[in-house]
């Protein structure tokens, strides 16, 4: 059992995604939002290009975790806010950082803060892990 | 947006039979590279039956019970327009290779924000016994039609 304390950094990894990284969690997921992947519809609704689906990013950042905790199934919580969008390039994609730092502990369960940042601005606000330690 | 949505519960989805392969091709697709999501072994060592879903799998199982929302005529969500604003996930245990999941789905909130809605809906997973095996919470931000 790994012993958790606060303010350790206990994960960290970079992601590279690509235009076909989206396509495949498309297929994966189920999730065929055009947005996606196709950059004439990106545009026609605002966006500054073909964006990474939440829920890629969200399961990237917590996938970072795994080895540390040994067990995925030691985690009972994990809760993200989509704050700001992935832009992927069609030709140079788009990196990912992920970094988990213990942010609490008591008796039974420690809380891992995830931070995602993508060209230097954070992407996803408020997300955490909350782990059985036992 | 209908805001007599809230307080709806939608009907269970039908069983949602969880594939080895397909929690591997997940895998794959999140950059989930811990052995216990494509190795069977792996898996077993850890105690479980077969290869366990990454966590952020449950989001398969509960699109489906969000699909019956997005696709009711009568809910007034313009879907070119919805933002995923917030997800959450409380496990009782990892889904695993094998399962056979339900999802109920309920509305929980409609709040106005500025010409759009902000949904949250609850959907709770249980396995082929009833047991529960993961709730899911959605916000979801939608543009009015017209605003």
């Amino acid at each position: 059992m790994s012993a958790f304390t606060v303010g350790d950094v206990v994960a960290e990894r970079s992601v590279h995604l690509t235009r076909e990284s989206l396509v495949r969690y498309a297929g994966a997921s189920g999730d065929f939002n055009p947005i996606h992947y196709r950059d004439d519809i990106a545009a026609a609704v605002g966006l500054p290009g073909v964006l990474a689906h939440g829920m890629l990013t969200m399961g990237i950042a917590v996938g970072t975790l795994a080895e540390a905790l040994g067990d995925t199934g030691r985690i009972s919580e994990y809760g993200v806010r989509f704050t700001r969008p992935v832009v992927v390039d069609p030709e140079t994609g788009a990196d990912l950082h992920v970094s988990a730092k213990v942010g609490a502990v008591d008796d039974e369960t420690a809380r891992i803060d995830l931070t995602v940042t993508f060209a230097e601005t954070t992407v996803l606000g408020k997300a955490q892990v909350r782990v059985r330690l036992s | 947006m209908n805001p007599e949505l809230v307080g709806r519960v939608f009907p269970p989805t039908p069983p949602y039979l969880v594939g080895r392969e397909k929690v591997r091709e997940f895998a794959r697709a999140v950059f989930a590279d811990a052995p216990q999501h494509t190795d069977a072994e792996a898996a077993r060592t850890l105690g479980y039956a077969d290869v366990v879903a990454p966590p952020t799998f449950a989001m398969v199982v509960q699109d489906l019970a969000l699909q019956q929302l997005l696709s009711d005529p009568g809910s007034g969500i313009e879907l070119s327009r919805l933002v995923h604003a917030e997800q959450r996930f409380r496990y009782t245990r990892p889904i695993v290779a094998g399962d056979e999941l339900v999802a109920t789905m309920s509305v929980t909130g409609i709040r106005s924000l500025g010409g759009n809605a902000m949904i949250t809906s609850e959907a709770e997973i249980v396995d082929a016994e009833g047991a529960h095996v993961v709730t899911t919470t959605s916000v979801l931000l939608a543009g009015e039609a017209g605003a």
